[in-house]
């Protein structure tokens, strides 16, 4: 059985490219299972999807423990421990990143003598967020050998089939761009067997200790702790007011904001705690007077870095 | 018919469409929510001729539901957890009334602490209010439930509400592959629904809020309800046949998997005794002889079926995603109680207890049940119920507790 992971951001397409990859697999004559795992569902935080593939029905569920194929699409998730991108690779997986560090220093980085493969992020400095899902899966399908490039793309028609003719055309493009560039790579991925009942490693089960009250109750014992939480690194996309067009309305913008981060200036102008917004856009949509931009999070820490040099 | 990639939600859709639901009363929750998104899709494009009326609470979903369904309309309708506990005092109120109807629980561990993840802790609080209950292991059997259930609740002689469970996650949003039976035949094992001389219509008006005192009458009224739920016993054993004849499908009420000649069988509802029959075909390849017993119909309770599939094995271990607090796992009670007195009775039943709030339960954690349970034969002594609960689990859960604890600046034991 093939079993192969996805991980990027709510926002980035993995449970998409999970799909694409599912239905590819399907069309190709596979049993298969995928879904996508996430908590609270939210743009920009960690989240995975999955793909088991395999000739007879597929009886596994859930997490998949020990990948075979760990596809990132956000290489800044590598250093979110809470992310579990790297979590039950063994030797014989291989790790493909989407990024423009290239995979030798990934390797060093990591520490690992295991396969690291990169791809660049699709439309080049841009970045085209759109097209990561389509990417991802045309490349995950190339690795493992088992898919056609005609499966691919009904895999991807199939999946995209609500929207219009141009975004599809588009996302075709992008998977066949990823199944093309891995195509050094062809059938590096393999199938791994299920664990075997004689000589697994037993679990270490504990007897759980009947703690006090003190401890054992579910409570925070501090607070304003989700000030900590800075929510603003899930963001890819940064919204920007031109204070020049602002009408000071802020309570058009500060009330829709869904996470309560727009605050007011002395002068009733509106601020954006950039440590908590996530970039959902909702106050970009609702502006009256469309004095909200929306930039990528890479051209505003750029921006941010070129002012700080100013500064300095 | 053409097998598709399905989520579990999208399975459950499917079946309100092929049973033509006339009428769908909905109240959103996670992980639930897209059961009535597609629904709401379809009948706004119209590929559907369903009513769709969102309600303040599941409260009011409910008691739309079983409203509607005494007016002879058939209803369908979907919930979780929370939810299904909000709706709690009408799940009572309308298998009461003796009308059919069939809902949807998407299973989601409770409160406190609050999780998305699934157990069956808010479905089994349902066991005992009526509703007659098909518990699904895969997205396929998801459609094919809701059909089966249809047939059941809208018989003569059950007339009782039933609620289709399947697992948040694990096959609520996860896509398998789904042969989804054409519409013909849908309607061919599914009729239009007559209500018989009972239908509530503006003319004929009824009342089905009776108060009764004394006892007696009230008395009368419950024991009919746990007589129809017996009845429906035969009733889907007979439907089950038929729709084999017709899908090639079977869904008896216990699913056996490598049952027959096993020693130690596996006992649990849901989603992951997929797992655990993939943990079975294992533990068969290594010569142990293991076998899996599934219910899918929890109420009523196939207890006839149960004796005859457990008598005689060495061992059973009941592997429970739901904690009675203060007691331990529901369904091992559930099969001790089946047992006993009963001759060949397994002289160990072990109780284990796992899968809450989304755990997991690894391949390696089925074989050492099935390696524990059949030491236990072999010892003569019953092991006390275990919690699946590993020393990592415990190390990550205190780091949690020093960072939640840091401004008491409290001692945290270590694991
Ligand atoms: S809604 Fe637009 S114009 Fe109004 S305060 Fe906010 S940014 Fe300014
Ligand atoms: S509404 Fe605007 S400011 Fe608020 S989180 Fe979304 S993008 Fe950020």
């Amino acid at each position: 059985m093939y079993r192969i992971r996805f991980h990027g951001r709510g926002g980035q397409g993995m449970k998409t490219a999970s799909r694409i990859l599912g239905s590819a697999f399907f069309l190709s004559g596979f049993e298969v299972q995928d879904a996508p795992r996430y908590g609270a569902e939210r743009r920009g935080a960690p989240i995975f999807a999955f793909v088991r593939a395999g000739r007879a029905a597929i009886l596994e569920r859930g997490n998949i423990d020990r990948p075979d194929l760990v596809v990132v699409a956000d290489d800044t998730l590598v250093a979110i421990p809470g992310a579990g991108v790297l979590a039950g690779l063994h030797a014989d997986s291989v790790l493909l990143l989407v990024t423009t560090v290239p995979a030798d220093d990934w390797q060093q980085r990591l520490n690992t003598t295991g396969t690291v493969l990169t791809l660049p992020p699709p439309g080049g400095s841009e970045r085209d967020p759109a097209l990561l899902s389509a990417l991802c899966a045309g490349a995950a399908a190339r690795l493992t050998g088992a898919i056609e490039r005609e499966a691919l793309i009904r895999a991807v028609d199939e999946e995209l089939a609500l929207y219009p003719a141009d975004t599809i055309a588009a996302n075709r493009a992008g998977a066949l761009a990823g199944f093309d560039a891995l195509a050094v790579a062809a059938g590096r991925v393999g199938e791994s067997g299920a664990v075997a009942a004689d000589g697994y490693d037993a679990p270490d089960w504990i007897d759980l200790p009947a703690d006090g009250v003190g401890l054992a109750a579910p409570t925070i014992h501090a607070g304003a702790t989700s000030v900590e939480v800075r929510t603003g690194l899930w963001r890819t996309m940064r919204p920007v007011i031109d204070l020049e067009k602002c009408h000071r309305c802020t309570w058009v913008c500060g009330t829709f904001c869904p996470d309560g981060v727009i605050g007011v200036d002395a002068e009733r102008y509106p601020v954006i705690d950039y440590d908590h917004c996530k970039g959902c856009m909702i106050c970009l949509a609702q502006c009256p007077t469309h004095a909200i931009a929306a930039i990528t999070e890479r051209q505003g820490r750029e921006a941010d870095i070129a002012a700080e040099g100013e500064q300095a | 018919m053409t097998r598709t990639l399905l989520t579990g939600n999208g399975a459950a859709a499917w079946g309100a469409r092929l049973a033509r639901a006339d009428y769908l009363p909905a109240f959103p929750i996670t992980p639930q929510t897209e059961i009535i998104e597609t629904l709401a899709r379809w009948i706004d494009m119209g590929e559907m001729d369903c009513r769709m009326a969102t309600l303040e609470s599941e409260h009011s979903m409910i008691t739309a539901a079983g409203a509607a369904a005494a007016t002879g309309v058939r209803v369908f309708t979907a919930t979780s957890s929370q939810g299904l506990l909000y709706g709690m005092e009408m799940l009572y109120t309308v298998a009461g009334w003796r009308v059919p109807l069939v809902m949807i629980n998407v299973s989601r561990g409770l409160a406190a602490p609050i999780t998305l993840e699934t157990d069956h802790n808010d479905i089994l609080a349902a066991r005992d209010s009526g509703f007659l209950q098909l518990h699904c292991a895969t997205c396929q059997e998801v459609v094919d439930a809701v059909l089966l259930a249809y047939r059941l609740a809208e018989d003569p002689a059950v007339r009782l509400p039933v609620i289709v469970n399947l697992d948040g996650f694990h096959l609520s949003f996860t896509r398998e592959p789904v042969e989804l039976p054409d519409g013909d035949l849908a309607d061919r094992f599914l009729p239009t629904f007559d209500p018989g001389p009972g239908e509530i219509r503006a003319g004929k008006p009824t009342s089905q809020a009776v108060a009764v005192l004394g006892g007696g009458p009230y008395s009368y009224f419950r024991y009919e309800c746990h007589l129809a739920a017996l009845a429906a016993l035969e009733v889907h054993r007979r439907n089950v046949d038929e729709y084999a004849g017709l899908t090639g499908r079977r869904y008896d009420a216990l699913e056996c998997y490598r049952a027959d000649d096993a020693e130690v069988v596996f006992v649990m509802l849901g989603s992951f005794a997929t797992k655990a029959k993939a943990a079975v075909d294992q533990l068969r390849q290594a010569g142990r002889p293991v076998g899996l017993v599934r219910p899918r119909l929890l109420r009523p309770f196939p207890e006839a079926d149960l004796r005859r599939a457990l008598a005689g094995k060495v061992a059973v271990a009941v592997i429970d995603q739901n904690l009675s607090i203060g007691k331990g796992g529901v369904l091992h009670g559930e099969i001790s109680g089946a047992l006993h007195g009963v001759s060949g009775a397994p002289p160990v039943i072990a109780s284990f207890i796992g899968g809450l709030g989304g755990r997991d339960i690894t391949a390696e954690e089925f074989f050492e049940i099935a390696g524990q349970t059949a030491r236990a034969a072999e010892s003569g002594q019953v092991p006390p119920p275990r919690l699946l609960y590993t020393l990592h689990e415990l190390a990550e859960m205190r780091k949690l507790q020093a960072i939640a604890h840091v401004e008491r600046q409290e001692e945290v034991p270590g694991p």
